[in-house]
């Protein structure tokens, strides 16, 4: 055969190589985190996790009951002030912005927002919040979440309102339907399924944050259902019994590992199951 | 007939001016409400940007410069030195190292799924690919922390340090000793967490190509590789540039996958294989402990983070957008 094509051939078969070779690599490295998410987290799931409280250092009995209502709360807080807010914004960039000059500066910093470090999130609740209020509290971290929340949800219910076709928009204002009214009863509901699937993939991106909890909700040993104080929550709890020296938190912090990415997975599948259904 | 639809006509008439006087209010109430909360998203960022100026303050106007050329980081004496050399370092290695690895395996991961993976397992294979971009950075952190770890020092760091450590001048970056809490491990973490956010990333750009164009490719006789090399890649280089800066800016700004295995250390050593610590690492392990010029000496460390991540995201998405308009034509 030709010299050249053996040359061009050995070439691609060694990218192609190359390229298994990467996919393998990657696939393995993160099978193997779910592996030892799992094996390690399950070995520690007992009903008593709900049940428990968080242990105080040395103690072999407890659970993480209060961290689990902290985090449950604080994430249902933040997508319920974060939620509204995005979508009313993500309306008026995809209904009445489109042709605004501000729509397309508002567009690009909620693109940055939306990648922005979380930490940096962090210290500006705690500026803002904490300070002022004159210590850390469940309410602080519910914020910080609702600040990661809000652009995710402007950029997936702007992107979801763009893909509903104008004509049925037309029609509607054809029967003298003014403008707002068009939005909220024809556009939202032709968009709902992607707007619903944006805010469960925005409460999944906050489940599991943690730096900016770090210092605006701080951590809480006890069960506390009062948002102006200090509140317990799994990210931080994990962070905190990681670093210790006791086996049993670092057990508990597996589990309640496994307990986050289990909440994260389940989230993100049925935000996929919606889009999908309504894809069809 | 005629009197009742007259008189029907005259009763709804004040009423449908009241309707409409109705809907035009509702209307303006629904208009200035979305608008709002538009502005509230410019709002949140000039909030971050003042909250981090004022924070940062009294650092700012004590050390000035020298914070940015100053390696030794004594909150606690009487007379505070806080400078950031230290932690700036250690973004800028730990992120230079992950992209290192990320991006030649993320992006071959997407050319794998774009031309090269099996059909039938194209879809599950991007949807494992994706929802593992979704998993808490905690989680990365602590496996990094207990399982990772440990194994780099028993394995890869001591072969790396006797393969390379003994060359002239690469030596240095691969001294010993091998260390659990380094920058090496911390950097592996990040490349295995963005991982798969480069990838989907990738493989969205991918996908923008035109069939028709790789279909000519091919059909002329190209193999795969020179369909990537010479169709894919160039149509969507910009594209694939902004997806690695927007993973950039995201190893930059990482916090939870690098706390708990990079050791805190603000001193530079110039190997990979020693503690050394990132801007996010210092503010997530002392910050909640601070307060005083060194609490404002941290928030100065946010602010310098911010400015970093705001330039290389700024660049992303200009370019990602200049590929979109691409796109529309």
């Amino acid at each position: 055969m030709n010299p050249i094509y053996l040359a061009r051939r050995r070439r691609d078969l060694l990218v192609r190589a190359l390229c298994w070779a990467a996919a393998i690599f990657g696939i393995v490295w993160l099978g193997l985190i779910l592996f030892s998410l799992f094996w390690n987290g399950l070995a520690g799931l007992r009903p008593s996790v709900f049940v428990e409280m968080t242990p105080p250092p040395g103690a072999a009995e407890g659970g993480l009951a209060n961290a689990i209502a902290g985090s449950l709360i604080m994430t249902g807080l933040g997508v319920a002030i974060g939620a509204p807010l995005g979508l009313f914004a993500g309306t008026w960039l995809a209904e009445y912005g489109r042709h605004d000059r501000l729509a397309t500066v508002i567009r690009f910093i909620n693109d940055i927002l939306l990648s922005a470090p979380s930490i940096i999130i962090g210290l500006f609740v705690y500026g803002f919040i904490v300070v002022p209020m004159g210590g850390f509290s469940g309410l602080a971290g519910a914020l910080a979440l609702a600040v990661i929340v809000i652009p995710v949800v402007v950029r997936t219910t702007e992107n979801m309102l763009l893909l509903v076709p104008n004509s049925l928009r037309e029609a509607a204002a054809a029967l003298g339907m003014p403008a707002s009214l068009v939005i909220r009863r024809v556009a939202y509901r032709a968009a709902r399924a992607g707007i619903v699937t944006g805010v469960l993939l925005a409460t999944a991106r906050v489940a599991g944050e943690t730096a900016p909890l770090l210092f605006t909700a701080l951590s809480n040993q006890f069960w506390s259902l009062d948002v102006t104080s200090t509140m317990a929550n799994l990210p931080v709890t994990i962070n905190n019994f990681v670093q210790s020296p006791y086996a049993f938190w670092k057990q508990l912090a597996w589990t309640g590992a496994l307990l986050i990415t289990l909440a994260v997975l389940g989230l993100n599948v049925v935000a996929r199951l919606i889009g999908e259904r309504k894809g069809k | 007939m005629a009197m009742i639809a007259e008189a029907q006509a005259v009763e709804q008439a004040p009423d449908r001016a009241g309707a409409l006087g109705v809907f035009r209010r509702s209307d303006a109430s629904f208009y200035w409400l979305t608008r709002l909360a538009a502005l509230t998203v410019l709002a949140l960022l000039g909030g971050i940007i003042v909250s981090l100026v004022i924070g940062a303050w009294p650092a700012l106007t004590t050390f000035g410069l020298d914070f940015l050329t100053t390696q030794r980081w004594a909150p606690q004496l009487d007379t505070p030195v806080m400078g950031a050399l230290g932690p700036i370092y250690g973004t800028l290695v730990t992120s230079f190292v992950a992209m290192l690895i990320a991006v030649p395996v993320g992006v071959g991961i997407a050319i794998f799924l774009t031309e090269l993976c099996p059909i039938p397992l194209r879809k599950p294979f991007a949807l494992a690919i994706e929802l593992l971009a979704g998993i808490p950075s905690i989680i990365y952190g602590m496996w990094g922390f207990f399982v990772l770890g440990p194994f780099l020092v028993e394995t890869v760091q001591p072969a790396m340090i006797a393969a390379f450590g003994g060359l002239p001048i690469v030596g240095a970056i691969f001294a010993g000793p091998a260390s659990q809490l380094s920058l090496f491990n911390a950097a592996l973490i990040l490349a295995i967490m963005i991982l798969p956010f480069i990838t989907a990333i990738s493989r969205d750009v991918f996908a923008t190509v035109p069939p028709v164009l790789k279909e000519a490719a091919y059909g002329v006789g190209c193999t795969t590789w020179e369909v990537v090399r010479n169709v894919v890649i160039p149509y969507t280089r910009v594209g694939v540039v902004g997806g690695v800066m927007l993973a950039l800016g995201r190893a930059l700004g990482e916090t939870m996958a690098v706390t708990f295995i990079i050791g805190n250390s603000f001193k530079i050593t110039g190997s990979i294989f020693s503690p050394g610590t990132t801007i996010s690492a210092a503010i997530a392990s002392e910050f909640a402990e601070s307060s005083g010029l060194h609490q404002s000496g941290l928030i100065l460390l946010g602010l310098l983070l911010f400015v970093l991540t705001f330039a290389v995201l700024a660049a992303a998405r200009l370019m990602l957008r200049r590929l979109e308009l691409k796109q529309g034509r």
